[in-house]
């Protein structure tokens, strides 16, 4: 008993940070999940034409709490033929995968929730691609067909996408030569240029393929519900049902900080290698990094503009505490720039912070703005059949990341030959870009003429017979 | 599928004949909402019989209630005032319009795009308040008496219908952007559910599904009724008769709806609405067939009058139910997800093809 208890007291002191972190993202990410989904209902509702959530709090801003605690206390069902066990499990799973792949992330150069890996981007990778288990066993326990068609599908998808995704962050890794997280975004840091910009294409084929990884629209036919109901999540409810949600926003949070971290320069703030902005009498203050407290205040006052409009005092109370916050917010962000400003000889202590601080801001925002693309995406254009999909993946995308691996490395090679570096290697990689440009053309013709002959074919098929 | 199933409009029940995910053979089970109206007039008078046509097609009351009125004047050999007519008119294609965004709303949200139902309804929803403000009702507006219109026209009705009018020019832009050009709207809809001229006429298809496959057959100008003799419009016609072609008649239709409402409103006579019938109707035994082009197709009454206040029997045609024969021939050799495509692109309203 005293060597148990010894053990495990030597297990925590060894590995408590580690724990924290997992308790830390477990308690977080559901809220942060919950949050994208009300912004992503708001968003929704504002090109819609209408309101979306106003009731649950000023402007449904307590939605998400409403939304879980009705989820929570919801009747468990579990369907009599299901495989009780597996039911069970696949949801866990699921979830599981999303969540530790978070811990693979960084969120700003100081800022690592889990361990800094050396393959750190492989394993994120790899543990988000488990999830697709969690979807697969989902959709067979329940025993029902529209489950199962939804699982297959998603695993037809999965398999089909991942390898595109795939090549195309091997271009992107070609251009940083590490797994490395934090090694990517400083290697895009001392080049000067985001590998967003070396590799337009790699960065195209990545985004349409996260999309379809994550299974959003237009590739969400694993849970069309015109068609399959709710694909594989068609028997759960309640609990079990908000834990496959919250997976796949977590993914989508994944896919996002790992498009952020290989194509946009992860916590690096746009235009880090220009100082045009730099303020020399002011002690090297750079009016961009103005920015990120200026659209907080911005926040802020907007809510403070609202006040007179909101129906009541607690509401009204509501607003006033949240432009408070933006404005706390705005303070933490605005200290480190404005500080050596007024006190030079506090620059140095305050780097640190400018640099967590600031990196975690620019962060959230790239992956917010990615991930508001995936939705505007969603409310904007109608969805891909099955086949479509699959032709879509294997005809098009495989072959262009494909081809778009080989002409990035021909034009690493062109480019370390004339010894380019940073922007200058631009100059080998825009015609290798224009080039794949022109094979996503060919490709596509190609795939154009084909389909037409095998459409024919098949219906001549069907209305013969 | 179905008939619980969210894209199945309603509870129609299809029976799938699978070969893996494409379809080799389909079953349409209908009856899930029947509720016997055709029965039902035989024990009701004329007059009380007119609201329960509302409650067929509950998206296009107006035109069902146009064209019940329209065959009992026709069987009574009364016609309705001119002033009437023209109102009658303007309803009932701001009614056709209300239909067919209903149609691209739940449509275009088959086939996976969300925003456009939205902006649908939007637009819908000023023509069910003009019809609120007309007769009080929204949906079951029991708009028409038989010989003529219960109630005048408000005081800015026409004022009301223009404005909609001048709006809706651009929002039928707005649908379009969305879709009309969208690679992956084409691909979901051109060349699924082709339907051929000559299956059409065979299965006895109206409306814009016959239309899409290239008849042009519109019984507005075949056979004029109501005001429609005065106003010009076109009948757009398709090419192949696919999906995507249904698609852009139905989008035409509701510009030459725009149209003729437009035109309507211009000059609206003055006068009677309501012409010299009794308080009690009583037809002269014998019996008529009057169709009109409602928006899903050719809606016809048979009604026979063997002299008493009650018909002694009243036959309804409604086009969802023979356009929906069609269906098998269209959804053979496509996929599962066209199937719901191909349900939207018929425009069934169960209420119809059940009774």
């Amino acid at each position: 008993m005293q060597a148990v208890i010894q053990a495990t007291i030597d297990f925590l002191k060894l590995y408590w940070a580690p724990l924290l972190c997992g308790v830390v993202i477990v308690a977080v990410l559901p809220l942060i999940v919950g949050y994208v989904v009300l912004v992503e209902r708001k968003l929704m509702a504002d090109m819609q034409a209408r309101l979306g959530p106003m009731r649950v709090g000023p402007h449904g801003l307590l939605q998400p709490i409403a939304d879980a605690v009705k989820l929570l206390i919801k009747e468990d069902i579990i369907p009599e033929d299901a495989d009780k066990l597996v039911f069970w499990l696949a949801p866990v799973f699921s979830v599981g995968a999303a969540l530790l792949a978070i811990g693979g992330l960084a969120f700003g150069p100081a800022f690592q929730i889990g361990v800094n890996l050396n393959i750190g981007l492989l394993f994120v990778v790899g543990i988000s691609a488990l999830g697709i288990f969690g979807i697969v066993l989902g959709g067979w326990a329940s025993n029902s067909h529209y489950s199962l068609m939804g699982a297959l599908r998603s695993a037809a998808q999965l398999v089909s996408y991942e390898t595109a995704a795939g090549m195309a962050l091997v271009s992107g890794l070609l251009l940083a030569g590490t797994l490395n997280i934090k090694s990517i975004v400083e290697a895009q840091g001392s080049a000067g240029v985001w590998f967003g910009f070396l590799a337009p294409v790699a960065f195209f084929t990545y985004l349409v393929a996260s999309i379809a990884e994550t299974n959003r629209a237009p590739f969400d036919l694993p849970e069309a519900e015109s068609e399959l109901v709710a694909g594989y999540m068609t028997e759960f409810s309640g609990f079990r049902w908000s834990l496959y949600f919250l997976a796949e926003y977590t993914n989508m949070i994944v896919v996002a900080s790992v498009a952020t971290t290989l194509f946009l320069g992860g916590w690096l703030r746009p235009f880090a290698g220009i100082h045009w902005f730099t303020l020399k009498g002011l002690n090297g203050l750079d009016l961009l990094d103005l920015f990120p407290p200026l659209l907080i205040l911005a926040v802020a006052a907007y809510c403070i503009l609202r006040v007179p409009r909101q129906p009541t005092r607690v509401q009204q109370m509501f607003m006033l505490v949240v432009a408070g916050l933006c404005f706390v917010v705005a303070l933490v962000l605005a200290g480190p720039v404005l500080l050596p400003v007024v006190k030079p000889a506090m620059a140095e202590a305050v780097k640190p912070f400018y640099a967590g601080i600031h990196g975690g801001f620019w962060f959230i925002f790239k992956v917010s703005a990615y991930i508001y693309f995936f939705m505007w995406l969603r409310f904007t254009i109608p969805r891909y059949r099955f086949d479509q999909l699959m032709r879509l993946g294997w005809h098009f995308l495989i072959p262009l990341s494909i081809i778009n691996v080989l002409l990035v490395g021909l034009s690493l090679i062109v480019g370390s030959y004339y010894h380019l570096q940073g922007w200058a290697l631009l100059l080998a990689t825009t015609p290798a870009a224009i080039l794949g440009l022109v094979a996503a053309l060919i490709i596509l013709g190609i795939e154009q003429k084909n389909r037409v002959r095998q459409e024919a074919v098949t219906a001549a098929g069907f209305y013969a017979g | 599928m179905g008939p619980q199933h969210p894209s199945t409009h309603g509870v129609l029940r299809v029976v799938l004949k699978l070969d893996g995910e494409r379809v080799t053979g389909s079953e349409c089970v209908i009856g899930y909402l029947h509720r016997g109206v055709e029965k039902i007039a035989e024990n009701r008078t004329y007059q009380q019989f007119a609201p329960y046509v509302d409650r067929m097609d509950y998206v296009a009351a107006v035109s069902n209630g146009l064209g019940y009125c329209e065959a009992i004047e026709k069987l009574m050999i009364v016609e309705a005032p001119p002033r009437a007519r023209v109102i009658r008119t303007i309803l009932t294609e701001l009614q056709r319009i209300a239909s067919h965004l209903l149609w691209l709303g739940t449509h275009a949200l088959d086939i996976g795009a969300l925003t456009p139902l939205f902006y649908c309804f939007r637009e819908r929803e000023e023509i069910l308040k003009i019809l609120e403000k007309y007769c009080g009702a929204r949906l079951t507006t029991h708009a028409f008496r038989i010989g003529g219109l219960q109630y005048e026209a408000y005081d800015t009705f026409e004022k009301d219908v223009e404005r909609f009018c001048k709006d809706f020019e651009t929002r039928i832009v707005e649908y379009e952007t969305l879709l009309t050009n969208n690679r992956i709207w084409i691909g979901r809809t051109k060349g699924i559910g082709i339907l051929t001229k000559e299956d059409a006429i065979a299965f006895g298809v109206t409306g814009p599904v016959l239309r899409a496959s290239g008849v042009k057959w519109d019984i507005r100008k075949a056979a004029p009724y109501a005001a429609y003799d005065q106003y010009k419009f076109e009948i757009p016609v398709g090419t192949t008769g696919d999906t995507y072609d249904r698609y852009l008649v139905r989008m035409e239709e509701m510009r030459q709806s725009r149209l003729i409402c437009l035109q309507a409103i211009e000059n609206i006579p003055a006068g009677p609405i309501l012409a010299k019938v009794g308080k009690v109707l009583k037809p002269p035994p014998g019996e008529v067939y009057h169709a009109i082009e409602g928006p899903k197709g050719e809606l016809g009454y048979y009604v026979v009058s063997d002299g008493s206040v009650q018909p002694y029997r009243v036959r309804i045609r409604p086009p969802s139910f023979i356009n929906l024969q069609a269906f098998d021939r269209m959804v053979r050799g496509h996929l599962v997800a066209d199937v719901v495509a191909i349900i939207g692109t018929i425009d069934i309203v169960l209420g119809e093809v059940d009774r």
